[in-house]
């Protein structure tokens, strides 16, 4: 928590910090939760109306602990038009999760996301940090399965 | 003994993507234990996406070889044959590399996948922060904007709004603070142009930038990039502190009484920050949300102080058009669009990858002769420009000339640069559900029309695609549209219809089968097709048995196997697996 308090110190009175203080608040907890948002605007002195406000605007912010492997399913137009949606089957019949959603025993979170720029390896998966590209659904499941081993 | 100058590894996301830090570590490796000592430059995208991993190597006679689709394995035969041995691996060659390239003029790009995006001194090598000292050391302020005005540079974001005359207009505007601002929140899908170039050759935005602020009289600057792009962040921030070192940022600007800073606002996920006026409420720490213009950013924007705000493309612009002068640009091009155009080629092309080309190029050339054409055997149906602000352009309409203009009056726009090509097997109704649904959810609510019509479209959309259409829908879908171009407030609702009015002037045939006669010709609309096992083409090898997740194909090995009709979750996954093409995919029946 004292960590926490230092990143607060760190961004009180400046300009423009109200989506930087939450980006690493979420950084920090892996979610934003409700105390820590109104901790965020004590320090830049807003209501906590305002932050809700603030937070539920970018889709970046989760208001629930994510699961250990946080999988990105990416829905752009190559990857639409490359098979996206069996990569979303596939994901489907091996956890058991839809976007949105994290696998019981907290390994996996699911989230559908518009773009990740790799468009000529399409359809592509960003597991964590790692862009997984010209998958199939078969693909897919391997690589979880590495994971979950 | 060959003698090798440098060796290249294209370590942009898309090759990390493909395994490009293992060849690299690999190369590293296999050099080291043979006590070569050969430079080995980490670069930015080399272009030829299709085939990455890449490896370039560079002999002291000027001769290059590129190799593609490496692995830890074929990169030590490489090392083996090529560098030691001394005789190229055909086979790996990727050899259309100098097709590829021979129609295109790279001005924007001509460092991204030559020098290490991380290091200055390769930039300044390679005539980097030549032309910011040209404006200090030799330009006024109003210089530089004129020089821009005759290069006839637009901004390369989409809306194609002059560049000398939008950098005028916050020059003139009266404050003493002024900002500048660069838009990387790159968010149309399919569109990855500004990405490899940050990653490829940050200092030139970087350089962009400083002589914007400079020509403006801007003392502070934001880089608004998106967090789905942590690669271009690390180097953005890498370029900025080596660029603070140099002086080329920061106080007394190589000497000069001219102090410019510059900082990297990461987006938190949001289309509609695209947009400049959302852009910069976001910069504020608010919800992002457009507001009415005027007053333009030009008199009042960031905390209500003057704000110049331009694409990455743009600004990468910037330098070369200094060091080249604007007169010798604007040789480049068609009357009305000067320059180049980068483009993110993907979708169903045979080489999808970064390309940059004149304007007036036609976008059959850069389709087919550049791209090389569809892939695998299939037709051509459309090309998507301009992601959901833009439209789906036929086949007959390929011989268009690339600039703003021509563009616009197909009903699609120049737009950032995603360029997917779709062929037969992609359903246009589907295409113009996807892009409905995409900005529907990025909607942020503020008009009403962009709030509930888009969403009125999506439902007709999703009704015809699931055969349920009427043809009434097709009226209602157009006067939805032009309702919601006319009355939303910025450029998301205004051209949000955009691909459904192309997709209906170009494809009508198209929502009318699936309106009248329940089938979807290009076999894609779960609702309208059936996937079947033509008992004479089956082995009974049972793969589609075991890949089936609901149990729906039933069968023992060595007979033909039957696909349940009720069970069938439509999912294609048995299609996938066949190996004989015994699955057929039927539709209106």
């Amino acid at each position: 928590m004292d960590r926490f308090n230092t990143l607060l110190k760190k961004w009180k009175g400046q300009r423009g910090n109200v989506i930087p203080l939450l980006q690493e608040t979420q950084r920090f907890f892996g979610y934003l939760p409700e105390q820590a948002m109104q901790e965020v605007a004590r320090v830049v002195e807003k209501s906590p109306a305002e932050i809700y406000g603030v937070a539920t605007f970018y889709a970046q912010f989760r208001f629930e602990p994510s699961g250990r492997h946080m999988i990105k399913v990416c829905h752009g137009t190559a990857c639409h038009v490359s098979g996206a949606d069996s990569l979303d089957t596939a994901l489907k019949m091996e956890l058991g999760i839809g976007p949105g959603e994290t696998t019981q025993d907290g390994m996996f979170t699911l989230e559908k996301v518009a773009c990740l720029g790799c468009c000529s390896l399409a359809p592509v998966v960003m597991i964590e940090q790692e862009v997984h590209g010209r998958l199939t659904g078969d693909k897919l499941k391997k690589t979880l399965r590495k994971i979950k081993d | 003994m060959i003698q090798v100058q440098e060796l290249l590894v294209g370590l942009g996301s898309c090759g990390i993507a493909a395994g490009a830090r293992q060849v690299y570590d690999t190369l590293i490796r296999e050099l080291k234990d043979r006590g070569m000592k050969i430079p080995v430059i980490p670069t930015g995208c080399i272009g030829a996406c299709h085939r990455e991993p890449l490896l370039e190597v560079r002999l002291k006679d000027g001769s290059r070889f590129l190799y593609g689709d490496l692995d830890i394995g074929k990169v030590k035969e490489v090392v083996t044959g090529h560098l030691v041995e001394g005789s190229p691996l055909n086979e790996y060659l990727v050899p259309e590399k100098y097709d590829y390239l021979a129609r295109q003029k790279k001005i924007v790009l001509a460092n991204s996948g030559v020098i290490n995006p991380e290091s200055i001194d390769d930039y300044i090598k390679a005539e980097g922060y030549t032309a910011l000292r040209k404006v200090i050391g030799t330009m006024r302020p109003d210089e530089v904007i004129e020089e821009l005005k005759i290069s006839g540079l637009r901004g390369r974001g989409g809306a194609g709004f002059p560049t000398g005359l939008k950098w005028g207009f916050t020059s003139s505007a009266s404050g003493v603070k002024k900002y500048l601002v660069c838009n990387a929140d790159e968010g149309d899908p399919g569109a990855f142009m500004d990405r490899s170039l940050l990653e490829g050759d940050p200092h030139a935005v970087i350089e962009g930038m400083v002589i914007g602020a400079y020509a403006i009289g801007a003392d502070e600057g934001y880089i608004y990039v998106r967090a789905e792009y942590p690669l271009a962040i690390k180097r953005l921030g890498i370029a900025i502190s080596q660029a603070e070192e140099r002086g080329f940022i920061g106080e007394h600007i190589l000497g000069s009484d001219f102090f410019f800073n510059i900082h990297i606002k990461e987006g938190a996920g949001a289309f509609v920050c695209g947009e400049e006026t959302a852009l910069m409420a976001s910069i504020e720490g608010k919800r992002g949300m457009p507001r009415i213009r005027p007053p333009f950013p030009a008199e009042s924007g960031l905390w209500a102080a003057p704000t110049n705000i331009n694409n990455v493309e743009t600004l990468g612009n910037v330098p070369p058009i200094i060091r080249m002068g604007g007169g010798e640009y604007a040789r480049i091009g068609t009357e009305k669009s000067k320059g180049t155009k980068v483009f993110a080629l993907a979708g169903k092309i045979k080489r999808g990858g970064m390309v940059e080309v004149p304007m007036g190029i036609s976008l059959r050339e850069v389709i087919f002769d550049i791209g090389g054409g569809i892939k695998g055997d299939k037709k051509f149906k459309a090309v998507q420009l301009g992601g959901p602000s833009g439209g789906c352009i036929p086949e007959r309409l390929l011989d268009v000339q690339v600039d703003y203009d021509s563009l616009t009056a197909t009903g699609a726009i120049m737009g950032s640069g995603g360029m997917v090509v779709m062929d037969e097997s992609t359903c246009m109704v589907d295409i113009a559900r996807y892009f409905l649904s995409f900005t529907q959810t990025e909607s942020c609510g503020k008009c009403t029309f962009c709030r509930v019509g888009t969403k009125r479209m999506l439902e007709i959309l999703e009704r015809i695609t699931q055969g349920q259409g009427r043809m009434e829908d097709i009226d209602e879908l157009q006067e939805l549209a032009v309702n919601i171009k006319i009355s939303s407030l910025c450029g998301l609702g205004q051209t949000a219809p955009n691909p459904v009015l192309t997709t209906l002037s170009y494809f009508r045939e198209e929502y009318e089968e699936h309106i009248k006669n329940k089938r979807c010709p290009a076999l894609h609309c779960k609702a309208l097709i059936r996937y079947r096992v033509n008992p004479e083409v089956c082995t009974g090898c049972t793969l589609c048995v075991k890949a089936c997740p609901v149990q729906a194909v039933q069968g023992v090995r060595k007979k033909p196997h039957i696909i349940d009709q009720e069970l069938c979750i439509k999912c294609g996954l048995c299609f996938e697996a066949c190996r004989f093409s015994a699955i057929e995919i039927t539709t209106g029946e």
